[in-house]
């Protein structure tokens, strides 16, 4: 299967990266700790080479990467220094799934039917249209950016950083999980919105094509009312928008990163950031294996949905098998 | 960087009648005007700006947390940095980020999407499998990890990583368009009369989609800008120069929208937007005038 296979070249990025590159990590690492004494820099460069297990011959490396991998165990991060590098993600994961589904799902769903609904009338297509175009043309931080400031600057309406209040602990009442949602509409609406922009295009112009088939002038000369033209053309048009939220999935991922740095949101791409800023490279690839598996996961996901949507790939599998 | 890229599937014929047909519908198409326009000003902009503009975009030049005035048309950032001299060095830097990532991600969809439609066979099956594999794998956290620890510190490296990660469904278009091709009679004809894969393919099947290839290349200008923003946007851009993401990176480190300082954050951000939109306004444009059945609409 392409996803296991992608899986196993991820992985082996994720191994050759440190490993083949030019320059020595380890020079590196030791150099930035700046430390002084030739006995501490000897001993430090003896820990980074044991931790990498640098003594070994490659093909044990690459194996011990492996084991180390199905076992969960990323390393030890150096931002938050004893914790491993699993924990810190663990604890970032629900925020950055808490923003991304929703708002990647509701943008998919409202998109599909503004376009199809804008589809081939003026007064709608005319304004859908270009509002559409400024949608998808904008990176994601810079809406993210103008809507932090404002709504929450000018306004003052919503709170512009964090996931909940400082003063608060996290916990299961009423109160806190309020002050979670409130800080978590201005992210989750600049990713609606950047995202929503190009499924109405999408859906529109798949609607036009659609409406233009054999099929659709067929039912209209049968004298079939309008609306039901637009219901067949819309299952049919659907079709694509799928795969193409399949194709999406590293787009929105890494619009979900840059959202979460602008408004300091505890996911994944302020541990990115955290991760970045303090050279801490087993957190970084750490991040990056969960996010490689997230994605294939979704892929996977949508590859089931899209079969259970679309009856002809059932046939085709029975028949394949037949 | 939307469901732009899922083209919707056509004849491939190109229109044979000439360019002068294309000239002609193209003087006459709205979008294409309004879109190219606003990308040729902006480049102007870009080119042109830093050749009026005597200290360099970084310098400390004015009174630190300035509005726009007469002397500084966009303001200057809390260092008392010209905006406008680091938006239009930034602009440059953006434009050539764009070009030069959309360049090689053409080539290396070209070159894929080619041979894995005109051979076909055991060659298409690998390159398809390899298409897959780096269009499944988030584009941006490759270059995350590339970046940190290559530490990319050039305008040019990050380009040509960009363009090595964002070909895929380039490939896999243009594979789709050759495989359409592949068995018309013209390009059995050249085979018959012996000519070989790569002259077949730059003689006969190129530029009978020229106008897709076209087309494609502007999706992923637009694409690499986006992504090179982001890049610079999480601290991965390159440290020497600025960049139109840059700016946003600096803007939101030292807390500009908190400090009311909307001069420092709306103009890069709004330039992006601009480039990239303009970008997808022209696209569709040369959509129209390349493809007769879209014309009435």
């Amino acid at each position: 299967m392409v996803y296991g296979l992608t899986f196993v070249v991820a992985v082996t990025v994720d191994w050759m990266i440190p490993r083949f590159m030019p320059g020595d990590p380890v020079a590196g690492m030791v150099a930035r700790a700046n430390v002084s004494q030739p006995a501490a820099v000897e001993a430090m460069r003896q820990y980074y080479t044991g931790l990498f297990g640098f003594d070994q011959p490659l093909w044990r490396q690459y194996l011990n990467f492996w084991t180390a991998l199905l076992h969960g165990d990323f390393g030890i991060s150096i931002w938050v220094f004893p914790t491993p590098v699993s924990d810190v993600i663990m604890g970032a994961v629900p925020y950055t799934l808490g923003l991304m589904i929703p708002s990647v799902l509701l943008s998919w769903v409202v998109g599909n039917r503004l376009g199809a609904y804008a589809a081939r009338r003026r007064l709608l297509d005319n304004t859908v249209l270009p509002v559409g175009y400024v949608l998808t043309a904008m990176p994601y931080m810079w809406l993210a950016v103008l809507l932090a400031w404002g709504l929450g600057v000018i306004a003052g309406v919503f709170p512009i950083a964090g996931g909940y209040s400082f003063s608060m602990q996290p916990n299961w009442s009423a109160e806190f999980l309020l002050d979670l949602l409130h800080h978590w509409a201005l992210p989750f609406a600049s990713l609606f919105l950047v995202a929503l922009g190009g499924w109405a295009i999408g859906m529109r112009n798949m609607i036009i094509y659609e409406l233009e088939s054999d099929y659709s002038t067929y039912l209209a000369a049968l004298g079939a009312p309008q609306r039901l033209i637009r219901r067949y053309a819309f299952r049919n048009a659907v079709l694509p928008q799928i795969t193409g939220l399949a194709l999406q999935l590293g787009v929105l991922v890494a619009g979900a990163l840059v959202t979460e740095i602008v408004f300091s949101y505890p996911g994944l791409g302020s541990l990115i950031l955290k991760a970045i800023q303090n050279q801490d490279f087993f957190l970084l690839q750490g991040t990056f294996m969960f996010i490689v598996l997230g994605v294939l996961a979704a892929n996977f996901i949508i590859d089931i949905v899209y079969v259970v949507v679309d009856p002809r790939t059932r046939a085709g599998m029975a028949g394949a098998q037949a | 960087m939307t469901a732009l890229q899922e083209a919707v599937p056509r004849d491939a014929a190109a229109p044979v009648s000439g360019r002068r047909e294309a000239l002609h519908f193209a003087l006459r198409n709205g979008k294409l005007l309004a879109g190219a326009g606003v990308v040729l000003v902006l480049l102007l902009l870009g080119l042109i700006g830093p050749l009026t503009i005597d200290a360099p975009p970084n310098e400390y030049v004015g009174p630190p947390m300035q509005a726009p005035s007469s002397e500084y048309w966009f303001g200057t950032t809390t260092f008392g940095q010209d905006v406008f001299a680091q938006f239009v060095y930034g602009l440059r830097t953006t434009f050539a980020a764009g070009l030069l990532g959309g360049v090689v991600a053409s080539l290396i969809g070209m070159v894929v999407g080619f041979l894995a439609g005109f051979r076909g066979g055991l060659l298409d099956e690998i390159l398809n499998m390899l298409t897959n594999i780096v269009l499944v794998i988030p584009t941006l956290a490759v270059l995350l990890i590339i970046n940190a620890y290559l530490g990319i510190r050039s305008v040019v490296a990050q380009a040509i990583f960009i363009g090595l990660t964002s070909w895929p469904w380039a490939a896999r278009a243009i594979r789709a368009q050759t495989f359409s091709l592949r068995g018309r009679d013209f390009v059995d004809l050249a085979r018959l009369s012996g000519s070989n894969t790569w002259k077949i393919i730059t003689r006969e099947i190129a530029p009978n989609m020229s106008s897709y290839l076209l087309l494609t290349f502007i999706l992923l200008f637009g694409n690499s800008i986006l992504i090179a923003s982001s890049l610079d946007f999480i601290g991965l851009g390159p440290t020497e120069g600025v960049s139109l993401g840059l700016m946003l990176q600096n803007a939101s480190q030292w807390s500009a929208m908190q400090l009311g300082m909307w001069w420092w954050f709306i103009p890069p951000g709004a330039g992006i937007t601009a480039i990239v939109g303009a970008l997808y306004v022209a696209n569709v444009g040369l959509d129209e005038v390349f493809n007769p059945k879209l014309r009435e609409t």
